[in-house]
């Protein structure tokens, strides 16, 4: 496939398209492996009647009413194109939809409990991580600028400048080491993804 | 006793936010606020998930781990709808298997990814587990083989090129052209800082503390970042409370 | 002194919940600038012509759907009134639902209709390769849409064949996607390229800013809040301003606070005597 890449020729085109439609059809197979491992763990955990494993019931009441009124697909069942406004999009709207969306939430709550109790000048290098974070916060919001017209001036230098200057450092090494990795796939030195080790 | 007293305090409070959320609900109904629907149920149901995970806020308590298991168990099932019915059916079930058993013309070569993603599926077998590494095999190599020049061109090229802009185009102000070798400066000393083939000692180590303090720098911003995002999810949520369930703001 | 430092913190949780409900019922709202790369975004949407195909990849799900749902919106609203041709899908399963939901609303608002004037491709896994399939044929990507028609018969897609043949293209993230999206989509099959994504991945976002690889970004809610006001849709962003300027404030006290109630406690000085 790397060699593709310097061949714009219609049948090295062709067979990027073959396999990149393969690789993306394997794939929704991949979706069932997260899937198994899930019930898995909840599974485990009920059969070993581990501490909590009442909840674990409801992973599996969740996911076994959505499956089966999605493949009920409003009367139409599963093999039929899916149908609009059935129960199944209900139980996503309702639940899923408020409930991840509040879960996330909730950290908002402990980062302010942790910027009270934790977030501490105590050596040079923290106070420039402490003043950085203060300004970028004041700087990002509207209150910003009627404090001062300086302090989103001050944000958007850090975000453009020494921001930006470190996040592309951490991007050219990290990609330098996945470049590094997918060569030693090819070179077969790195075969751990095949399981089971060197 | 104490333990007694907080536990009576815990059952007094689930109680009574429980029976308040009952009355709220059913005057809205009464009142009309809410609709006799699936979408005025819905909202309510929305509400009192919304509320039972804030729960988790004055301690941890049994309908939030009811509502976090439920939420894990319906996003599951709701990723394999849709992986059927966006992935699986079109590409495999109507191209593939419909004409196979309907004796019309079927698109062979999708037996190929086919069986490999059922081999990818075998790996929790003990006898079979081999035929999931020949699925491994092709989908760590082809994603191998197409990282290599799409990285380099895009990550590592592409963000050199602005890295090494000239410091002087003449004729514009001072400050960018410091910005450009603050940029370049920064760069160079956070690769150093994670480059540990060399010892940071003398002009290595000035740099890599150098590098040390661009970091604290992104750091910061990212932090500060995080809490806008978690602010605003926050604040999204109490806008649906406030809103769509109980319609005290517009 | 060390008491102050040790409070229970429902009482700080409190404190931000309060902050947020107050600045919901308080009717004043601040001006909300619109910094140059979200004005960048709306600019290029601004010159595409009537019939462009612009295409949007809705790659989040519920979890941070309060920060990119109304950055959505408010890039449906642009477009529908632009007049052009909107094509939806998604990386992420359960980005699937509330894709529908956005593009279903506001379309309705502006009587286009689906087919016609936009479409849904809906979810697909396979990240990068579904990217360079959609790069070298869009209609074996995705061989039907989120309802079950042909691809190949949708007016909306007319002219498109593969990506080369998009206008522009804008992913809202809230994980690695656009990362994906540039390097196997933008810098392989040419085509401009704009980025709205969660605020915990802003910051990660300004290497490709800086180097053009993406030509704008809206970063969290006040992104979104900014192209709202930019393109006078005002909602649900531009409603949250004023409490994310009254918990950013906050937080910026509660820090202030503790470290100053930190300093007067000798924290300070017994840490370094710690270290020594």
């Amino acid at each position: 496939m790397t060699f593709q890449y310097f061949v714009p020729h219609p049948y090295s085109k062709a067979f990027l398209e073959l396999m990149t439609r393969w690789d993306r059809i394997i794939a929704g197979f991949a979706v069932f492996i997260g899937v198994y491992s899930l019930f898995h763990l909840h599974w485990t955990r009920i059969r070993r009647k581990a501490a909590g494993w009442g909840y674990s019931i409801f992973v599996f009441l969740g996911a076994f009413i959505t499956i089966a009124f999605g493949l009920y697909n409003g009367g139409e069942a599963f093999w039929h194109d899916k149908k609009e406004g059935t129960m199944f999009d209900w139980l996503f709207l309702y639940i899923q939809v408020p409930a991840g969306a509040t879960i996330f939430s909730i950290l908002a709550f402990f980062m302010a409990s942790a910027a009270y109790r934790t977030f501490r000048a105590r050596t040079v290098e923290s106070t420039v991580l402490l003043l950085a974070a203060i300004i970028v916060m004041l700087g990002r919001v509207p209150v910003g600028a009627l404090i001062s017209q300086y302090i989103p001036l001050a944000a958007d230098w850090i975000m453009g400048v020494p921001n930006m200057a470190a996040k592309r450092g951490i991007l050219l090494g990290v990609s330098l080491g996945a470049i590094a990795t997918s060569i030693k796939i090819i070179l077969g030195v790195e075969r751990q993804y095949l399981g089971g080790g060197d | 006793m104490i333990n007694m007293k907080n536990k009576s305090i815990d059952f007094w409070i689930l109680t009574g936010t429980l029976s308040l959320f009952a009355l709220v609900n059913l005057l809205f109904f009464l009142l009309g606020r809410l609709s006799f629907s699936w979408e005025g149920i819905g909202t309510m149901i929305a509400a009192g998930l919304t509320l039972a995970i804030y729960s988790f806020l004055y301690k941890d308590n049994p309908t939030f781990k009811v509502v976090e298991n439920l939420y894990v168990g319906v996003a599951l099932g709701y990723t394999v709808i849709i992986t059927w019915f966006n992935a699986l059916k079109p590409d495999l079930y109507d191209p593939l298997l419909v004409p196979l058993f309907t004796g019309k013309h079927a698109q062979y070569l999708l037996l190929v990814p086919m069986f490999l993603g059922i081999f990818m599926l075998l790996r929790f077998t003990r006898r079979l587990v081999w035929l999931s590494r020949l699925t491994f095999a092709f989908v760590i190599g082809l994603g191998a083989g197409v990282t290599i020049p799409n990285y380099i061109h895009t990550f590592i090229l592409k963000q050199l090129e602005p890295s090494m802009r000239p410091v002087f185009y003449g004729g514009e102000t001072l400050l960018p052209s410091i910005n450009t070798l603050l940029i370049l400066l920064g760069v160079i000393s956070v690769l150093i800082y994670f480059f540990f083939s060399v010892e940071h000692k003398g002009p290595v180590g000035w740099l890599s503390r150098i590098g040390i303090w661009f970091l604290m720098i992104s750091f910061g911003a990212s932090f500060g970042y995080t809490v806008m995002g978690r602010m605003s999810l926050l604040i999204g949520r109490v806008i649906f409370l406030m809103r769509d369930w109980l319609g005290v703001i517009q | 002194m060390q008491r102050l430092l040790n409070i229970d913190r429902r009482i700080i949780f409190a404190a931000v919940g309060l902050a947020v409900i107050a600045s919901l019922i308080i009717k004043f709202s601040l001006p909300v600038p619109a910094s140059p790369p979200v004005q960048r975004i709306y600019d290029k949407i601004e010159s595409l012509p009537v019939g462009a195909h612009l295409l949007i990849s809705f790659d989040y799900d519920p979890s941070s759907k309060e920060e990119l749902q109304p950055m959505a919106l408010a890039l449906l609203h642009h477009s529908f009134r632009k007049g052009l041709k909107v094509i939806g899908m998604t990386h992420n399963p359960s980005g699937t639902g509330l894709a529908e939901q956005a593009m279903n609303s506001v379309a309705s608002l502006y009587q286009k209709k689906y087919k016609e004037d936009y479409v849904f491709l809906g979810y697909k896994p396979g990240g990068a390769s579904l990217i360079m399939n959609m790069g070298e044929d869009i209609h074996t990507a995705f061989l039907k849409d989120f309802y079950g028609n042909d691809t190949t018969m949708l007016p909306a897609l007319e002219g498109v064949e593969s990506l080369k043949d998009i206008d522009y293209l804008i992913d809202l993230a809230a994980g690695v996607t656009i990362e994906t999206w540039i390097a196997f989509g933008k810098e392989k099959y040419q085509f401009e390229m704009g980025a709205g994504c969660t605020a915990v991945i802003g910051p990660d976002m300004y290497p490709y800013l800086d180097s053009r690889q993406i030509n704008g970004l809206m970063a969290g809610l006040k992104g979104a809040a900014e192209y709202e006001t930019l393109a006078e849709c005002k909602a649900q962003a531009f409603k949250g301003m004023l409490p994310q300027s009254v918990t950013h404030c906050l937080v910026v006290l509660f820090v202030l606070f503790g470290n100053v109630v930190f300093f007067i406690s000798g924290g300070f000085r017994s840490k370094r005597r710690q270290s020594r």
